[in-house]
């Protein structure tokens, strides 16, 4: 269970690092924001909640069954987008209303 | 390298531990007073603790119709008797109070055409819990005079004469140590992940069912200074969907998902209902062969699979990933199970502090609230909660009443607490790293002392070569070394978590009985026993556990502190 933060897309603004609950995620000397401690993630998605630029995904590892797709989440004002990327190419989406209970 | 500053604060009431108890802790104190609050946190308060991800409905409420009591009673069953029916009432009596000022801090709760709660059970109310944490942590950072100390780690308490005076701890992001003086302390730090092998020991080895990094912190600083500490021995098992550890309750009383082995059968009604015989039971028809065991999610509707992807997504997004990802629903596949290995946790099962009614410690002025304090299990976010407040009040109502501060030579104090942090900041390599401790830990606690290897079972010889080992490790422990302050931090959590194993271990031996099945599996004595119809207790005397035995606290009692 970890993130995979991509370089292209990250601004380096650092809410994703400021909000983990394992303080993992780190900036280095040139001020790149990076995920430290991969092994020690949660797998709470915090970090990508946090991040307006797309820039960070969730993966599972592969001792657990993960198969190489990955998760991100838009934040657009009282829904969470959530999006997945797969392996070969196609995606899915989930659209949760935060006004909404749960039914379970 | 080592540490650089040191800052000396001062507060009427620090709070170790900005999670749902300490959060709701701050909020109360500001209600009742003026006081001043330090808030030390590990991480940051928006997303720190138990909350993280979210959490799927409220697990601890009296719905319509039932009463406090109830909720006391089921407790009561599930714990198999050995529960503090004082602190259960008192919890049972907050929780609708404070799920009502959650509702107004903005959390999403179902109701139903008349206005009212939609009901999971009998205990449960369905909420969107994915933001819980961020709004509990926006009302306390709105807070006057409530200084929030994030990414500040707290190691000990400072103690004199059994009286608490605040605590020392360091900050993670630059090398300053903390001594922060306080009147009252209120210990929520959580409870203990990561004492044994887990479920993923490698790469996904924090994929867990609680907080990775909560570690104890709590547990140990109460043992170390000499509290008094209860029912260590009554660990908890979490059955889980298989490798994400994701909840299976949302999918068992969400679409009634019935427990079932390899063959089809439905084995829940074999074992019986609590939450440690349904791990018991899986872990027998595993043993015996029929494995691997399911939540019978085939056949369900596209409904209910889309309704089971968006209630994960709100508490635990990787089950939903993994759904996605194998391209099956759960609706065309079954949900496999497993038990986790065990944790330490006061809001599930009854492990921690132990505490009056008021939630104070038998430390004078330390109290104790959510996972840390003891006698009062299924306490879930709600209860954690009820006990922020309760010892929240508790403390403005001391401090009304006057407070006189001791004498303490506390520079001598300080400086050797920086010598400590500074013995183990130190750039040489070391043979031994906190990484290796830690995995030898959880080896030992995995095969002498009831780990997930050993089915959950241990006897008396196996828990005296767990002791020797532990023993060992603590030794090893002074030849470690930190490369920066995050590093430091870990040493720190180790430390800890050995702390608390080799609790653990003496209270597993001190029960001479096997009440709970799986959380406490005593082979040398396999049946459960009259004679251990009491709390196993201890408190740290000159460097050793002593055991104490307390009776129970039944329906109308209410215990008090007489031998502080």
């Amino acid at each position: 269970m970890s993130i995979v933060i991509n370089k292209e897309l990250c601004k380096n603004c650092g809410k994703c690092a400021n909000v983990c609950p394992g303080s993992l995620i780190k900036r280095d000397e040139d001020g790149q924001i990076f995920m430290k401690y991969p092994k020690d993630c949660w797998g709470c998605s915090s970090c990508i909640k946090e991040c307006a630029f797309d820039a960070i995904s969730l993966y599972l590892g592969a001792d657990i069954g993960g198969m190489g797709s990955r998760m991100s989440v838009e934040n657009k004002g009282d829904l969470l987008l959530w999006n997945i990327r797969k392996m070969d190419g196609t995606t899915d989406q989930i659209v949760i209303d935060k006004k909404e209970a749960n039914k379970y | 390298m080592g540490i650089a500053n040191r800052k000396i604060l001062h507060t009427d009431i620090l709070i170790i531990g900005g999670g749902t108890a300490g959060c709701y802790a701050a909020l109360t104190v500001r209600e009742h007073s003026d006081y001043s609050i330090i808030i030390a946190e590990k991480a940051n308060i928006k997303r720190s603790g138990c909350l993280a991800a979210g959490v799927n409905a409220i697990n601890a409420y009296i719905v319509k119709g039932r009463k406090p009591e109830d909720y006391v009673d089921y407790c009561r069953t599930d714990a198999d008797g050995i529960v503090r029916e004082d602190l259960l009432l008192s919890m049972s009596q907050g929780l609708n109070r404070v799920t009502d000022k959650m509702e107004k801090l903005g959390l999403v709760i179902l109701k139903d055409e008349n206005g009212e709660y939609v009901a999971r059970g009998n205990r449960n109310i369905k909420i969107n819990g994915e933001n819980m944490k961020p709004l509990l942590a926006k009302a306390v950072e709105e807070l006057d005079n409530c200084q929030i100390l994030n990414r500040v780690n707290i190691t000990d308490y400072i103690v004199e004469d059994n009286q608490i005076l605040g605590a020392f701890g360091f900050s993670i992001e630059d090398n300053t140590a903390y001594e922060i003086r306080a009147k009252k302390v209120l210990c929520a730090t959580g409870g203990a992940a990561g004492l044994y092998r887990p479920n993923n020991p490698g790469f996904s080895r924090h994929k867990m069912w609680y907080p990775p990094f909560n570690t104890g912190a709590g547990y140990a600083m109460g043992i170390n200074a000499g509290a008094e500490m209860t029912t260590f021995e009554m660990r908890f098992i979490a059955l889980r969907c298989k490798d994400t550890i994701a909840p299976t309750g949302t999918i068992a009383q969400g679409v009634g998902a019935k427990q079932v082995n390899s063959l089809g059968e439905v084995y829940e009604n074999k074992y019986g209902l609590t939450t440690s015989q349904r791990v018991y039971g899986t872990v027998r028809e595993n043993i015996e062969g029929r494995g691997p065991c399911y939540l019978r999610t085939e056949g369900i509707t596209p409904e209910q699979d889309d309704s089971l992807k968006r209630a994960y997504l709100n508490m635990a997004p990787s089950q939903t990933l993994k759904w996605l990802e194998s391209g099956k629903n759960p609706s065309e596949q079954n949900v496999e199970i497993e038990g986790t290995e065990p944790y330490i946790v006061g809001g599930h099962t009854a492990s921690g502090y132990w505490v009056d009614n008021d939630r104070e410690s038998t430390i004078r002025g330390l109290f104790a609230a959510g996972d840390v304090a003891g006698g009062c299990p299924q306490k879930y976010v709600t209860g954690a909660m009820v006990e922020g407040e309760i010892a929240a009040i508790a403390m403005v109502k001391q401090l009304d009443e006057g407070y006189t501060e001791p004498e303490l030579d506390e520079e001598i104090a300080f400086d050797r607490k920086i010598e400590e942090y500074d013995h183990f900041l130190d750039t040489d390599e070391k043979m031994f790293t906190y990484e290796a401790i830690e995995e030898a830990m959880q080896k030992v606690m995995d095969n002498y002392a009831g780990g997930i290897s050993t089915h959950y079972q241990f006897n008396e010889k196996q828990l005296e070569l767990a002791k020797e080992k532990i023993e060992q490790l603590q030794k090893l422990v002074w030849h470690i070394s930190a490369h920066d302050m995050h590093e430091l931090m870990f040493v720190y959590e180790v430390k800890e978590r050995l702390t608390v194993a080799l609790s653990v271990i003496a209270h597993l031996k001190d029960r001479k009985e096997t009440r709970w099945h799986s959380f406490a599996e005593n082979l040398d004595y396999p049946e459960k026993s009259k004679d251990w119809e009491i709390f196993v207790n201890s408190k740290m005397v000159d460097g050793e556990l002593k055991m104490i035995h307390r009776d129970l606290v039944r329906k109308g009692d209410v215990y008090e502190h007489s031998d502080k």
